[in-house]
């Protein structure tokens, strides 16, 4: 088995919220200088920077994991991971149908682009990728482990957008391959606070919107190897894989 | 006033819990954040909301609500109804939106 560092919760440009800096080249290097093995890229509704981010991490030895955070109907952020290219275009195809379509006030929510490897605007979406889609909690989940990705709810235990903020409690069919609490308690506080997450292998992330924050939170993945499987393996808690604390 | 009294006067629909209608209110409460009604919706009060995930009936269960009104013609899907039959939860519908349907309840509610 080996250990890798990961990050799997980082925003590009492309989410509103998301600072200018944030362009794939600058987040992967950033992610090297800080030592990162795994990176996810997960803007708001989008995967537009997947490919990029992972090409241009592969040259930095970083295994960059496709993926996006998606808002549902009751607005709980989401986390959900991809391995394959075909995969992520028909998650995105599969994102375009469910949006409610809102143009997006860059002044008041900031801007959503698209960049090529120089940095230079290839596509800007213009509704805003703030709310939340048509699908349930249920149905995100369903269309994403339909497609063989992973469905992680995002930092369940935070005030915003967080499944217990939204939902009150875990719901009982909820089908979860692993649970993302907030960056800022510990595993054993989160399991005090609501005893139906020990079920879980509860991971931490950064959630950095601006290149200073990407790795300030993360886990140690102990896997064979930096594919798909064993991260899901990793997250399932499976023949072995688990998931540290930093 | 009674369940079955404000769907009268206020031409909601039922979509579970009909024969549950003759339960005195105490009060309403609106909020779409499930958590804040946990903490601080109570007993007897009709919850307003849009929120239609299954998780809405059993806290309206755990808090021992009246009923709870979805707004702006949302229904429950077929799981939802079912889990509300089986914790014994009524469930009303409108076609108006919170603010309408909160301030026709509020003046039903508070008139002598």
């Amino acid at each position: 088995m080996n250990t890798y560092v990961a990050d799997l919760h980082i925003h590009t440009v492309l989410s509103p919220c998301g600072d200018l800096e944030m362009s794939p080249g600058n987040i992967v290097e950033k992610a090297a200088e800080k030592g990162l093995d795994i990176i996810a890229v997960t803007d708001h509704n989008h995967c537009g920077h997947a490919r990029l981010s992972r090409e241009l991490g592969a040259g930095l030895g970083i295994w960059v994991v496709y993926g996006a955070e998606i808002n549902t109907r009751e607005e709980v952020h989401c986390l959900t991971f991809f391995d394959t290219d075909e995969q992520l275009s028909i998650f995105q195809q599969e994102l375009e149908r469910n949006y409610v379509k809102i143009p997006n006030d860059t002044s008041l929510f900031g801007h959503q682009i698209i960049v090529d490897e120089q940095e230079q605007i290839v596509e800007e979406i213009k509704h805003s990728l703030y709310p939340g889609l048509k699908w349930s909690i249920g149905e995100a989940a369903e269309v994403v482990h339909k497609l063989g990705g992973l469905f992680v709810p995002a930092h369940v235990d935070r005030a915003g957008n967080g499944l217990f903020s939204q939902l009150g409690i875990l719901p009982e069919d909820l089908e979860a391959d692993a649970v993302e609490i907030w960056r800022r308690t510990t595993r054993e506080a989160a399991k005090n606070e609501y005893p139906e997450l020990k079920q879980y292998t509860l991971i931490q992330n950064s959630d950095a919107h601006f290149l200073e924050d990407i790795g300030r939170s993360g886990n140690r993945y102990t896997m064979k190897a930096r594919n798909f499987n064993e991260l899901r393996m990793a997250l399932r808690g499976e023949k072995g894989r688990t998931v540290l604390e930093l | 006033m009674t369940t079955e009294e404000i769907v009268r006067e206020l031409e909601l629909k039922i979509f579970t819990g009909g024969e549950l209608a003759s339960r005195e209110l105490s009060g309403g409460y609106v909020s779409d954040l499930l958590s804040d009604v946990m903490g601080h919706a109570k007993e007897g009060e009709v919850w307003i909301t849009l929120q239609s995930h299954a998780n809405v009936v059993a806290i309206a269960s755990l808090k021992e609500l009246a009923a709870i009104l979805l707004v702006k013609g949302i229904e429950p899907d077929g799981a939802v109804v079912e889990k509300a039959r089986e914790e014994g939860v009524t469930i009303l519908g409108t076609n108006e939106d919170t603010y309408t349907i909160t301030g026709k309840l509020f003046l039903l509610l508070n008139k002598e």
